[in-house]
């Protein structure tokens, strides 16, 4: 399909969700979007089925005691895989805690993504090898840290867009809305991608917002906004990938469906009813690109076979490093917390080793 | 005190390109207390600027630009002003080096006007030391005089972790020569306290703006036979027990002096660290002179609040209830 030029970004998001493939997997012939290339959106849907795979093993990796918790994106797949396969290599993810497979479709490793659930430490990558920022677990505060990430870029003269992960929830909280207000005043290279899965844990977003959606909420920071369908990874990764090539701020809603819990830990039939999920489980946004790309015949049993083989391949790693007993080595408790180690913090570390000794 | 802090920031503003001078009104008004007068003019608005007034916002992007290379020195403008941006600095300012394992440290100067005595209306005059110091991995300091201002700021800023650093907004307008210059400067060190004074029977340990008041008491004291040490801690985290405890050894007796609620307040904090390393050498309490455990005063009747010099001499009365211990300690 020819690429259209992207289309002019405006304040006001589209009534409707903008998609390009619909549930059936049949194009959707005039949207503005320009569809990707062939072999974007082959890579969209391989590195959706690892995603998904790795997701699966995560939970499972839950239930027997390897993580405290995990917060499970399946059925966000698009957005994970779409958003992140649309940075460029010197763009920066600032991705939340439920943005697992996002990492390791930015080539975090399973050990590294995991960690944090793990309870190894606090973080298992360095940021800036992967230019991932930390998994952020206080609602919307990463959402600052990407302004000002992106507006240092500018200051630099680097050109440097930083995508900032956010859920429904996260766009009640106050930093939200300085991030979009800050954001807009520099006009900061910074892409704000809203991940509405429906639920903040348990709360439906009848009762967190009142606009008629959540892209709405740029326009009074002066922020162009789009809707557009989060199950439908092609025009995820075309939005974002418009976007980050605008260099200036853009809020993103993308509409999708969290079908696991918010967390192993939570029981999401106290407040949502099955009718609800077999509906969003129809539009699976993994079985809507292998419909399509069946279609154009970019997918057959072979490749199907051997990307389902990969994505195994994946997830036994992930249990193989996933099942080593971690111990953490107690002296480093003091090593981080400043720069360099002040004097009570070495007499703690003394006392500790004593202690262990 | 605000020259020395404005020569700070432009001699580091110089020094460093990375550097970025930004909050509400720091611009072309140059602060509601002109500490950052002229230097928008001077280094122009891409290093000197306003931001929208969003307290959270000013840190959260900091904390994005350090990541990113930069060093902000942001102002808070007022104490209680702050508390928007509780979040952004406690849990991600204070522990990014320690998340990260080390491999992302956030050189980001916080300046906070604080404290009362200027007749401030609520929320402009909260002494909020507390909050921070209990919170690892931001260093918290304040100057005593002008030339400590100078000196503190430029180590405030050359240093690779997150410091919190508190202006005492009474002392803004205390004239003394500032003989700094530069961050080599010889000091004491950015972490460390200094004896301001010198005396045998009592050590007043104090900071910030009772540092003042701390040495004209001691100078009153003095007419009473009483040979007072003034500390001043200058780095309130991490704590210098060196310095102070060694002073207190010295005279065998402690006040510590502060304008914040004493309940649970920064000087409980250093009542038990005299306590626990020097016990032995104690020849009475340490005790405390700190503001009422009430919010913050009224203009009319924050005199009332505030430690005043008749409050800390009474405090040095009441240590001096065993003549004969003091005569040992002076032999």
């Amino acid at each position: 399909m020819a690429r259209t030029r992207a289309p002019e970004l405006t304040l006001l998001p589209s009534e409707e969700p903008l998609s390009l493939l619909r549930e059936d997997g049949s194009p959707v012939e005039d949207s503005p979007l320009a569809m990707p290339d062939d072999d974007v959106l082959v890579e969209l849907h391989r590195r959706m089925v690892i995603g998904r795979r790795f997701d699966t093993q995560a939970t499972a990796l839950t239930r027997q005691g390897r993580l405290a918790v995990y917060p499970s994106s399946r059925g966000q797949e698009a957005c994970e895989v779409g958003a992140v396969l649309a940075l460029r290599e010197q763009d920066w993810l600032f991705p939340t805690y439920r943005d697992s497979v996002a990492l390791v479709t930015r080539g975090v490793s399973p050990l590294g993504t995991l960690t944090l659930l793990q309870g190894g430490w606090h973080l298992g990558y360095d940021p800036y090898e992967h230019r991932v920022g930390p998994q952020c677990t206080p609602l919307a505060t990463n959402t600052l840290h990407a302004v000002g990430f992106a507006h240092a870029a500018r200051v630099k003269g680097e050109d440097t867009a930083a995508l900032v992960m956010l859920g429904d929830g996260a766009t009640s909280e106050g930093d939200t809305h300085e991030a979009l207000n800050f954001a807009g005043v520099w006009r900061a290279p910074v892409v704000f991608l809203v991940q509405n899965n429906g639920y903040a844990i348990s709360v439906p977003m009848s009762k967190q917002n009142a606009a008629p959606s959540l892209a709405h909420k740029g326009i009074g920071y002066g922020v162009p906004s789009v809707l557009v369908d989060g199950n439908d990874v092609a025009a995820v990764h075309a939005v974002v990938r418009d976007a980050v090539a605008s260099g200036g701020p853009v809020l993103i809603e993308a509409l999708t469906y969290r079908i696991e819990a918010h967390t192993n830990a939570d029981d999401a039939s106290r407040y949502r009813d099955s009718a609800e999920v077999a509906a969003w489980l129809a539009r699976d946004p993994v079985d809507r690109i292998e419909a399509y790309l069946t279609s154009r015949g970019l997918l057959d049993t072979a490749r199907r076979e051997a990307v389902a083989a990969e994505a195994e391949e994946f997830a036994a790693h992930t249990r193989a490093v996933m099942n080593a007993d971690v111990e953490p080595d107690p002296a480093e408790l003091f090593e981080h917390v400043y720069a360099t180690t002040p004097a009570h913090l070495r007499e703690q570390a003394a006392a500790l080793r004593e202690e262990l000794a | 005190m605000a020259g020395a802090l404005n020569k700070a920031l432009a001699d580091a503003l110089e020094a460093d390109p990375g550097v970025l001078v930004f909050g509400e009104d720091v611009g072309a008004l140059g602060g509601v207390f002109r500490v950052t007068d002229g230097l928008a003019a001077r280094f122009g608005d891409a290093r000197v600027f306003d931001t929208p007034l969003a307290e959270s916002g000013i840190v959260g992007t900091a904390i994005g630009m350090a990541m990113n290379g930069l060093r902000p020195v942001v102002e808070m403008q007022f104490d209680a002003f702050a508390y928007p941006a509780f979040e952004q600095i406690t849990s991600h300012l204070a522990k990014m080096r320690n998340r990260t394992r080390g491999r992302v440290g956030l050189p980001v100067v916080i300046r906070v006007p604080y404290g009362g005595g200027i007749g401030g209306v609520e929320h402009h005059c909260d002494s909020s030391e507390a909050y921070y110091t209990h919170t690892p991995g931001l260093r918290v300091v304040t100057p005593g005089t002008p030339d400590d201002a100078y000196r503190l700021l430029r180590d405030a800023i050359d240093c690779p972790d997150p410091v919190i650093f508190l202006e005492p907004k009474r002392r803004y307008w205390a004239k003394g020569e500032v003989t700094s210059s530069g961050s080599a400067s010889p000091g004491p060190g950015f972490d460390r306290a200094l004896v301001r004074r010198a005396g045998r029977d009592v050590t007043l340990i104090a900071y910030g703006p009772m540092v003042a008041t701390a040495l004209e008491t001691a100078e009153a004291a003095a007419e009473e036979g009483w040979d007072v040490e003034v500390v001043d801690l200058r780095s309130l985290a991490p704590f210098d027990d060196e310095t102070v405890c060694a002073s207190v050894r010295r005279t065998g007796r402690a006040v510590v002096v502060h304008e914040a609620s004493g309940f649970g307040g920064y000087g409980a904090e250093v009542v038990a660290r005299v306590t626990e390393r020097c016990f032995h050498h104690l020849h009475a309490p340490v005790l405390r002179v700190t503001g009422f455990d009430t919010p913050y005063p009224p203009p009319k009747l924050e005199e009332h609040h505030l430690p005043s010099v008749d409050r800390v001499l009474d405090a040095i009365a009441r240590l001096q209830w065993d003549d004969e211990v003091v005569g040992s300690a002076r032999a």
